[in-house]
């Protein structure tokens, strides 16, 4: 589906995205929107207000089939598939050896195979992964020929009901086979922008002309990767890379929510995923460091990377996303600091430019999510 | 408009006698998209020309502007610290970034009027 320009991949949408005068940069080896003449902050806004279209078909998207295959991707994450109902959409994680995270991904339980969604810059990593270690009777096949698109914002559920009413009433993280201007989709409620909405696969030839359909509609507007990164920070989301790595465990990270019931050790299927004792022993005894959220005291931005110091100076943890928050109005950030440190209130220093900027250690999220309920 | 004058960093400087205010081009601003924080000199700060004298803090990142001639800075737009959009919005007038006391007016001579300005902007598309 994807011509190359030299090294960097382009999906169906490059000469929309032209046409709408985006800034193009490369991203996890394709030329992606970054942002329109709008800018990031009228495109973040927009979405929290209306509806935001987004192209994220730089993604994986990978289909699992085979009577063991629930069971074979359970032994590569700490969440339960087996009994993921049909028709559900799951929020995982592929540990490694240390109780590492090696990407977060979504899982789909399609009645005849899994779906899964996983991060472009771990495409690759991950379908290997999966390849080496699923058993023998399990098919993995990469939807090398779909796109997809996410459209968020409290809009996106009356617009997507003009092209397709039986959304409006679906359930958050569930999904469900849909034919949009004549094509065979695949739409989810969920998203990574902390509002309602949908994820859409569709056949890459399909996709110009539902995107423009889209856009045609009044609260429509394309949104490009600056706004999704300012989105799904203001929402507490994680960016893989950022706040989660191979080095992060899921307790560290405060995803213990997605470490399902049925795995953990009282659980009907417990363990049997990489890093197994150390998450336990994390669940059991604490977590050295808990990601949080940051307030910067001031206006300006704490970007990631940033050390972050106590009082005296002593390295107490990172900032590992940082930036300005446009729904909340002034700079934002998440990191990860000592868990002695991580209570909501504390005050730790971030090294900008060589000068200590106070932070407020907050809660997540930072803006209120609007995920549908019913 | 006479009196104003570009480097190849892309700030402008509005010269009136011996001082001038400084800020940076409407070029400038595109490229960094929505500006979010700006950090202005402190009054009386003296400057070397191609000192960093002010840091911009774009939605995505850092930028910093530099100083397009050297002198004293004699003044700073505090317009900016509620309204750092003002960059955006009004690069050449309300965005103003600060006012400088020139130390050499020959460091103007090296500077672009607007028509070269406008030629050099065209040249990098």
């Amino acid at each position: 589906m994807i011509e190359s320009k030299g090294e960097l991949q382009r999906t169906p949408l490059y000469d929309l995205h032209r046409e709408y005068g985006a800034k193009l940069a490369p991203f996890a080896g394709y030329e992606m929107p970054v942002q329109y003449p709008g800018g990031i902050l009228s495109e973040h806004t927009h979405t929290r207000g209306a509806a935001g279209l987004f192209d994220v078909s730089h993604m994986g998207q990978v289909t699992l089939t085979g009577a063991a295959a629930a069971a074979g991707l359970e032994t590569l994450m700490p969440v339960d598939v087996v009994d993921l109902g049909v028709g559900r959409q799951r929020y995982a994680l592929l540990t490694n050896a240390r109780g590492g995270i090696l990407d977060d991904l979504m899982v789909t339980n399609l009645g005849d195979r899994l779906f899964l969604v996983v991060n472009a810059a771990c495409k690759a990593a991950d379908i290997a992964h999966l390849q080496a270690n699923l058993p023998a009777d399990c098919t993995l096949e990469v939807l090398a020929d779909r796109a997809l698109l996410a459209l968020q914002g409290p809009a996106a559920a009356s617009v997507l009901a003009r092209l397709a009413p039986e959304t409006a009433t679906q359930a958050f993280m569930s999904a469900a086979e849909v034919v949009i201007e004549g094509a065979a989709c695949l739409v989810s409620r969920s998203g990574y922008s902390g509002e309602d909405g949908y994820e859409i696969s569709m056949p890459a030839e399909a996709t110009e002309a539902i995107a423009r359909r889209l856009l045609a509609e009044d609260e429509v507007a394309p949104i490009g990767l600056g706004a999704r990164d300012s989105l799904r920070l203001e929402a507490g989301l994680c960016l893989y890379g950022a706040d989660l790595d191979e080095e992060t465990t899921p307790v560290e990270a405060r995803l213990v929510w997605a470490l399902s019931k049925a795995r953990r050790a009282d659980g009907a299927r417990p363990g049997g995923y990489p890093g197994e004792a150390v998450i336990l022993g994390q669940l059991a005894d604490g977590a050295p460091r808990r990601r949080i959220g940051l307030r910067p005291e001031g206006r300006a931005p704490v970007r990631g990377g940033s050390e972050l110091v106590d009082e005296t100076g002593r390295s107490v943890g990172s900032v590992t996303s940082g930036g300005f928050g446009p729904s909340v109005g002034g700079p934002v950030a998440m990191g990860y600091v000592e868990t002695a440190l991580a209570g909501e209130g504390a005050v730790v220093n971030a090294l900008v430019r060589g000068k200590a900027q106070a932070m407020q250690v907050t809660r997540l999220p930072f803006v209120k999510p609007n995920y549908y309920r019913g | 408009m006479s009196g104003i004058k570009f480097s190849e960093d892309h700030e402008w400087i509005r010269v009136e006698g011996d001082s001038g205010a400084v800020g940076l081009t409407d070029y400038a601003q595109e490229q960094l998209g929505d500006i979010v924080f700006v950090e202005l000199p402190e009054v009386g700060k003296q400057l070397a020309k191609g000192d960093e004298a002010a840091v911009i803090e774009s939605v995505k990142a850092a930028s910093e502007l530099y100083a397009i001639v050297g002198g004293e800075v004699t003044e700073v737009n505090e317009g900016l610290g509620d309204d750092p959009a003002q960059v955006n919005s009004d690069p050449l007038g309300g965005g103003w970034f600060f006012k400088i006391k020139i130390g050499d007016a020959g460091e103007l001579d090296g500077l672009m009027d607007e028509a070269a300005y406008k030629a050099f902007t065209a040249s990098l598309e």
